[in-house]
């Protein structure tokens, strides 16, 4: 348990602004010691002004409106979008609403590079993460990644291919165990 | 407008957008003059937030100049320089009246369990974020603030989230003069909580992390003790054995879902998404922390589940505090603290990135490369 880093002990005093925010009323509760229950609190049932707009908005069933104002940005589409719709038929309470979420989300990606191919963008993945400043700062780190990803995707596509002669192998030991 | 763009996990880049549109009559349209990537954005960057929709704008810490606002904006007017809390607020609901800004209940109609915060998903609100030229800002009668003349810009951006939430990790942990304060986790939040954990009487503040080079920021900065969990052994009996074998009286939880330290919330809650992310920090909190401690957690976590060893919370008689930073409530008092030069929320920014690069930026905070502690994006 031997620590080898430097820790100057230091007289807290000599701090600048030491102690000036302590409270001994800062109770475990706060700031809940000064809540109200809303029946005690009558005029926080006024709504802000509403927003009003034609976005598909997906609204939590643990609630029974939408909220006054709300984000408008990339409404539910597609695949994922159907996904999402779903989701939300289900409480903030379940795997149901999460789960689901979690998949559009992925579903969402692959939507993305159609997207984004369909509008004659090739996504240069390289530089959308972030790989140019990974080569300047961490390259053996950033090579290493690399040459694991091409083994494994090397080593997929011979997984795959040895898997089409499997089957003429089987068949030939077959044959040979009936040839006996 | 340029903006950031996300494209799936670890993928995002930047792109020409629409201009942001007045949506409601107390919105205002922001130029953005200074925006960061908080270590919050990385767990919508790796993919681990349910909801995050390809094509959103990430951003959640900025301030700009008001270029536009809505009929019923009254407190801000176009030109003014404003630093925009990261939680959406309406100032109006029952919990906005008791001063949780961070749980508005008028701003997010897909999850009830969470306020709406700029750029943070679909599952906080669906807005877009601050990491572009121009932003909606909701609200702006209650959230925008105006930057005090003189105020340097790096000192206002860190006022939208850093400092409010580490100050607030800090008050939650009740400390009482003389307490020992652990904190886990030497990013920027963690980092601020320790200096402010000084603020409210602090005996000894102790910061736990396995970065080298934060630690030693840390230690400079936050005038606290720092130690590499890497090194220590057991953390939790490293932290009994250097307190007379009694535990911390608070400890904070600064790191969240992308924890390190222990392979089976690693993979189970980062790698396989079978957790809201890895509750390492959350779970040495408690183990490390005294009986009847508190412990504040303001890392962040997914919506869903978590390994945590609830029982030891109840043998031991431990207060968990936790919440969103309630910014609007705490401005204030932190304004007067950097204006007098108690903080010094800017000396925590490293990198300096044109928007334009903004992959680099995630994938340099994110990977931790070249020392960085702290990136701010300028558009």
């Amino acid at each position: 348990m031997e620590t080898n880093v430097i820790n100057t002990p230091i007289d807290p005093k000599q701090i600048p602004g030491w102690g000036v925010d302590a409270d001994p009323k800062n109770d475990p509760t706060y700031p809940m010691r000064t809540r109200m229950n809303v029946g005690q609190d009558p005029d926080s049932k006024h709504r802000p002004t509403l927003q009003h707009d034609d976005t598909e908005k997906l609204r939590s069933i643990e609630r029974p409106n939408v909220s006054a104002v709300y984000g408008t940005t990339v409404p539910p589409s597609g695949l994922s979008g159907m996904i999402r719709r779903v989701a939300f038929h289900y409480s903030e309470n379940r795997y149901r609403h999460w789960l689901p979420l979690v998949l559009a989300d992925r579903v969402n990606v692959v939507e993305g590079i159609i997207d984004d191919l369909i509008h004659g963008t090739v996504p240069n993945i390289y530089a959308e993460k972030g790989y140019p400043v990974e080569w300047k700062h961490n390259r053996t780190s950033l090579i290493l990644k690399l040459a694991t990803v091409a083994a494994l995707a090397a080593g997929t596509v011979v997984l795959l291919s040895s898997g089409d002669k499997k089957p003429a192998k089987r068949k030939g030991y077959q044959r040979g165990y009936n040839a006996l | 407008m340029l903006a950031m763009d996300y494209r799936g996990p670890k993928r995002v880049r930047a792109v020409q957008k629409p201009m942001p549109e007045i949506k409601h009559p107390q919105d205002s349209i922001v130029k953005v003059l200074r925006t960061c990537i908080c270590g919050s954005d990385l767990h919508l960057y790796n993919g681990n937030v349910p909801d995050t929709r390809v094509g959103t704008t990430f951003g959640h810490e900025f301030v700009g100049e008001v270029v536009e606002v809505g009929s019923e904006v009254t407190k801000v007017k176009v030109g003014d320089r404003v630093l925009v809390p990261f939680n959406i607020a309406c100032g109006e609901c029952h919990f906005c009246r008791q001063g949780m800004f961070g749980n508005c209940h008028e701003s997010n109609t897909e999850a009830t369990a969470v306020g709406a915060i700029f750029g943070y998903s679909h599952t906080a609100g669906g807005y877009d974020g601050g990491q572009a030229e121009y932003a909606r800002v909701p609200y702006s009668n209650v959230g925008p603030t105006i930057i005090p003349e003189g105020m340097d810009l790096d000192d206002a951006v860190l006022l939208t989230d850093v400092v409010p939430t580490g100050y607030q990790a800090a008050e939650m942990a009740g400390i009482q003069t003389g307490d020992t304060v652990v904190v886990f986790g030497a990013g920027p939040v963690g980092i601020m909580a320790a200096r402010c954990a000084w603020l409210f009487g602090a005996g000894r503040v102790i910061i736990i992390d396995k970065e080298e080079y934060r630690l030693e920021f840390a230690r400079n900065y936050s005038y606290c003790e720092a130690y590499n969990f890497e090194e220590i052994g057991d953390p939790v009996v490293f932290i009994k054995k250097i307190t007379d074998w009694i535990g911390a009286d608070c400890v904070i939880d600064a790191v969240g879902a992308e924890a390190a330290g222990n392979a089976m919330q690693t993979i189970t809650g980062r790698k396989l998404l079978l957790q809201a992310g890895s509750a390492t920090a959350v779970h040495w909190a408690i183990n490390s922390v005294k009986k009847g401690g508190v412990v504040s957690i303001v890392g962040v976590y997914g919506p869903t589940d978590n390994l945590i060893p609830i029982g030891n919370v109840l043998n031991k008689g431990l207060t968990i505090r936790a919440n969103q930073a309630s910014v609007k409530r705490l401005l204030p008092r932190l304004i007067q603290h950097v204006q007098n030069g108690t903080l010094n929320p800017k000396g925590l920014i490293t990198h300096r990135i044109p928007l334009a690069e903004v992959a680099d930026g995630y994938r340099m905070f994110s990977a931790k490369l070249d020392n960085c502690i702290k990136p701010v994006l300028i558009p």
